[in-house]
């Protein structure tokens, strides 16, 4: 039985719920000018438990559809696409999670990620004050190196490298899965969907609206959730590109951290930093503001765990470097790796894996579309 | 009883309610807006809704070419039969031209035209989620200009005095307000889940109707007012009829229970017989009859039957077709008679002349020497599987109504016209341009014109 047998097996009445759903808008197709879900479903007639994850996972949750719809609850037909196909979702993050044995961890993704965050944070204070002496810890460092007079540097170098390359591991092979189960039609992946994809990514189209925005907390068309979505993802990676940059400066120019502030890695974690605060702020007050009735109340712990982590990340790094020349730099320190080791650790089972089997729905996506293309 | 003032009163809370909201507010009325049915299914039948026909002389950013007046025109008489009224016809017809750019302004989005909307791309404008996304938006925009709007609220007991409104009484879940408006106006929808008035119009039969739309037009309003000396438009049995799959609920049913497969098949009737050519002409036609060619059937019921040549040649059915690999064994699914059903898609295989089948056009495949003639698109029932569906008549609104003027004031007996108070807009008067036939999305451009008439109308009386 494959990975995507399984999902539907496990998961009867979500899967059966999704189908007839899909079947009573593919009668209706009112939808059609949201987002590419329902041009996707106007393609098929019959949904297989792929195509009912592909969907899945090509609906960015936008709720446009929730707020138009003339069969919604509680018409009797009941129709919430919006909530049934988070659930999907997160089911799919489950099944594909390597070891499987972990995807536990996606139950209660707010209760891990705040037991991750403390057990780390005790950790990284446990052994720096066991270790080293308390004025080294609680002293002023200004010079070279400062960081690793309260975390070694070979710590610093084999932990992150360790819990990386288990992540980068554990996510790979769960894409590797996933697409194989996903690609019923035996895509051969060209250039030109990723090109599509990754503008749909940069962009976030889907959650655009065609440029008025979607129906983030209730029928009104805003793009805060575009918005933010785009400053957390930014940040993001202006946060990675900045502990990549420290990395080649550690090891191949030998400049050790703290940097000045104008330096590039400053300068991209500075930005990257607020960029993320922001933004991961902004997701977590749209989360909660929003209307109950389209969510499924199972991705919410995950969704608050993993906006909890990205917050925590930036704005301990923030606080780090304001308060790096005071005597409260080695405890920041310890707080901030504690924030990043658990959001490394949870990476695979977080909330982050969404963009990966999102990004290959879009590549889907991209082949029939141009595939439509074609035949016009 | 609590008792309450406002300038304007307006029964019902769909597009047409809206709308006359929206314009008697923006002139600086204070304006109840009450609407029979519940939040989540406020917005009567414009909840079901996707369009609106405009006429524009050049194309726009959602509709193709153009569509003048003298065509709507004609496409009005040809399906109304002249049963319209010449004037409002026309003034509906002038002033669906500003309609997008006013419901634009009021929130409304709209969507280029694309693959389920039936090649409406140049007459009809398309709201961007359909109906209820409309509503959404127009309640925004009314609540924004202080409209007062709720739901789960009947008006009932009008108090017309000298052929004028004076108050009414608003019930909410058994509570009861009395409420004195200025002006007053209906637009609450046709009566069409009203069972014992739809009785007395159609007889028995029309308990085997479903009604495609709210269960809350129940037309109270209407009947209260041609008791009140309103003269009526329109006759009780005319109405927007299609035929839709049988198995859909009773009410509220919408869209999804369309069904498109009869010209590439053959429908028969309770005793397996075909009683009309399915092959006569194209949607839109063919969608407007075959609702009262099924009522006119024993039982009122139909079954449609395609065989897997066709299955996916048109849109997909909300509920699964019944499927067998002979004709016999699919008319026990159901109850025909097997012998008799077997016999009409014999009899009708037989007469078949086959031709190059084309369903975009009038082609040339027909049948000969057969009773019931199939004149186009007929090709032989013999591949298996076999599908069928069983039909019904679906009804989407009655036309009789209120008799309105150009200002959408409704005509009283001995009353001089413009002197009223009361107004009416969308189903409840739609009779007045609609007498007979359908014309996809007209229904929504007779309610935003004469919603907003009547809420320039309601406006002025109140002012002068």
């Amino acid at each position: 039985m494959s990975l995507v047998d399984l999902l539907e097996t496990g998961n009867v009445d979500t899967f059966s719920k999704a189908r007839r759903n899909m079947e009573i808008c593919n009668a209706c197709r009112y939808c059609e000018g949201y987002c590419a879900v329902f041009p996707a479903m106007e393609r098929r007639r019959l949904f297989s438990s792929s195509d009912l994850m592909h969907l899945s996972n090509l609906c960015h949750n936008c709720q446009g559809c929730y707020h138009a719809c003339q069969y919604a609850p509680p018409h009797e037909y009941g129709i919430n696409i919006p909530e049934v196909f988070s659930t999907i979702r997160v089911e799919t993050y489950k099944q594909y999670a390597w070891p499987n044995q972990l995807s536990l961890m996606f139950n209660k993704g707010g209760l891990i990620a705040s037991v991750a965050v403390a057990v780390s944070i005790g950790l990284i204070l446990f052994l720096c004050l066991y270790f080293i002496q308390n004025d080294t810890f609680f002293g002023i460092h200004l010079n070279e190196g400062a960081f690793y007079k309260i975390v070694p540097y070979n710590i610093m170098v084999l932990v992150p490298s360790a819990i990386s390359i288990f992540a980068i591991l554990s996510i790979s092979i769960s894409t590797k899965r996933f697409w194989n189960d996903v690609n019923q039609s035996n895509i051969k992946i060209k250039f030109s969907y990723i090109k599509t994809a990754i503008s749909d990514v940069l962009t976030l189209k889907h959650l655009s609206g065609r440029s008025h925005g979607c129906n983030d907390i209730s029928d009104k068309f805003t793009q805060w959730r575009r918005f933010h979505h785009q400053f957390t993802m930014y940040g993001f990676m202006l946060c990675f590109a900045s502990t990549s940059v420290a990395t080649i400066y550690d090891h191949f120019l030998n400049l050790q951290a703290p940097y000045a502030y104008m330096s590039i890695p400053v300068l991209l974690g500075t930005i990257g930093g607020i960029l993320l605060s922001i933004g991961s702020t902004g997701l977590l007050i749209i989360k909660w503001k929003s209307d109950p009735e389209p969510q499924a109340i199972k991705t919410l712990g995950l969704d608050y765990g993993f906006l909890f982590l990205l917050k925590g990340v930036a704005e301990t790094g923030l606080l780090l470097l304001i308060f790096r020349e005071t005597s409260a730099m080695g405890a920041l320190l310890a707080i901030h790796l504690g924030f990043v080791l658990a959001l490394f650790l949870l990476l695979p089972y977080s909330k982050f894996v969404h963009g990966i089997y999102r990004f290959i729905a879009l590549i889907i996506n991209a082949s029939e579309t141009q595939k439509d293309h074609l035949q016009n | 009883m609590e008792e309450i003032f406002c300038d304007i009163l307006i029964a019902g809370g769909g597009n047409a309610a809206l709308s006359a909201a929206i314009t008697a507010a923006e002139k600086g009325h204070s304006v109840i807006v009450a609407d029979r049915a519940p939040y989540h299914m406020r917005g009567g039948n414009t909840r079901h809704t996707r369009n609106l026909r405009a006429m524009h002389n050049n194309p726009t950013n959602i509709m193709s070419d153009s569509y003048k007046e003298d065509e709507y025109y004609e496409d009005l008489i040809r399906v109304t039969e002249g049963n319209t009224n010449e004037k409002l016809a026309h003034l509906t017809i002038q002033k669906s031209a500003e309609l997008t750019d006013w419901l634009f302004d009021k929130g409304i989005k709209f969507q280029p035209a694309l693959g389920g909307t039936l090649s409406l791309g140049r007459t009809n404008a398309f709201f961007l989620g359909g109906g209820r996304a409309m509503l959404n938006a127009l309640y925004r925009t009314a609540i924004r200009l202080k409209v007062k709007c709720l739901c789960d609220t009947e008006v009932l007991k009008l108090n017309i005095i000298d052929n004028k409104f004076k108050s009414a009484v608003l019930k909410e879940n058994d509570i009861e307000t009395k409420i004195n408006a200025k002006a007053f106006i209906i637009a609450s929808g046709g009566f069409q889940g009203n069972e014992s008035w739809m009785k007395e119009a159609w007889g028995d039969i029309s308990k085997n109707f479903l009604i495609r739309g709210t269960p809350y037009n129940t037309g109270g309003l209407i009947r209260e007012m041609l008791d009140n000396n309103a003269i009526q438009i329109g006759k009780a049995n005319q109405c927007h009829a299609v035929a839709i799959d049988a198995r859909a609920p009773k009410y509220d049913g919408g869209i999804t229970s369309r069904l498109d497969a009869v010209p590439f098949g053959i429908v028969v009737n309770k005793d397996g017989d075909r009683f009309y050519d399915e092959g006569e002409d194209f949607w839109p036609k063919r969608y407007a009859i075959w609702g009262r060619l099924i009522a006119s059937q024993p039982e009122q019921i139909g079954y449609c039957i395609v065989d897997s040549k066709s299955i996916n040649s048109f849109m997909p059915s909300v509920f699964p077709a019944i499927q067998a690999d002979d004709i016999k064994s699919l008319a026990n699914i159901v109850n025909l008679d097997p012998k008799n059903l077997n016999r009409t898609v014999n009899n009708f295989n037989d007469s078949i002349v086959e031709g190059d089948f084309n369903h975009t056009i009038l082609d040339n495949c027909y049948t000969k020497n057969i009773n019931v003639p199939k004149t186009h698109w007929a090709r032989k029932i013999d591949t298996a599987p076999f599908y069928l569906w069983p039909l019904r008549p679906g009804i989407t609104f009655t036309y009789l109504g209120l008799k309105v003027n150009e200002n959408a004031e409704v005509e009283i007996k001995n009353l001089t016209i413009g002197d009223g108070n009361i107004f009416a807009a969308g189903e409840t008067m739609a009779g007045n341009v609609l007498g007979k036939g359908y014309l996809a999305g007209i229904g929504m451009t007779i309610g935003t014109v004469f919603g907003r008439l009547a809420g320039e109308g309601a406006s002025n009386y109140v002012s002068s």
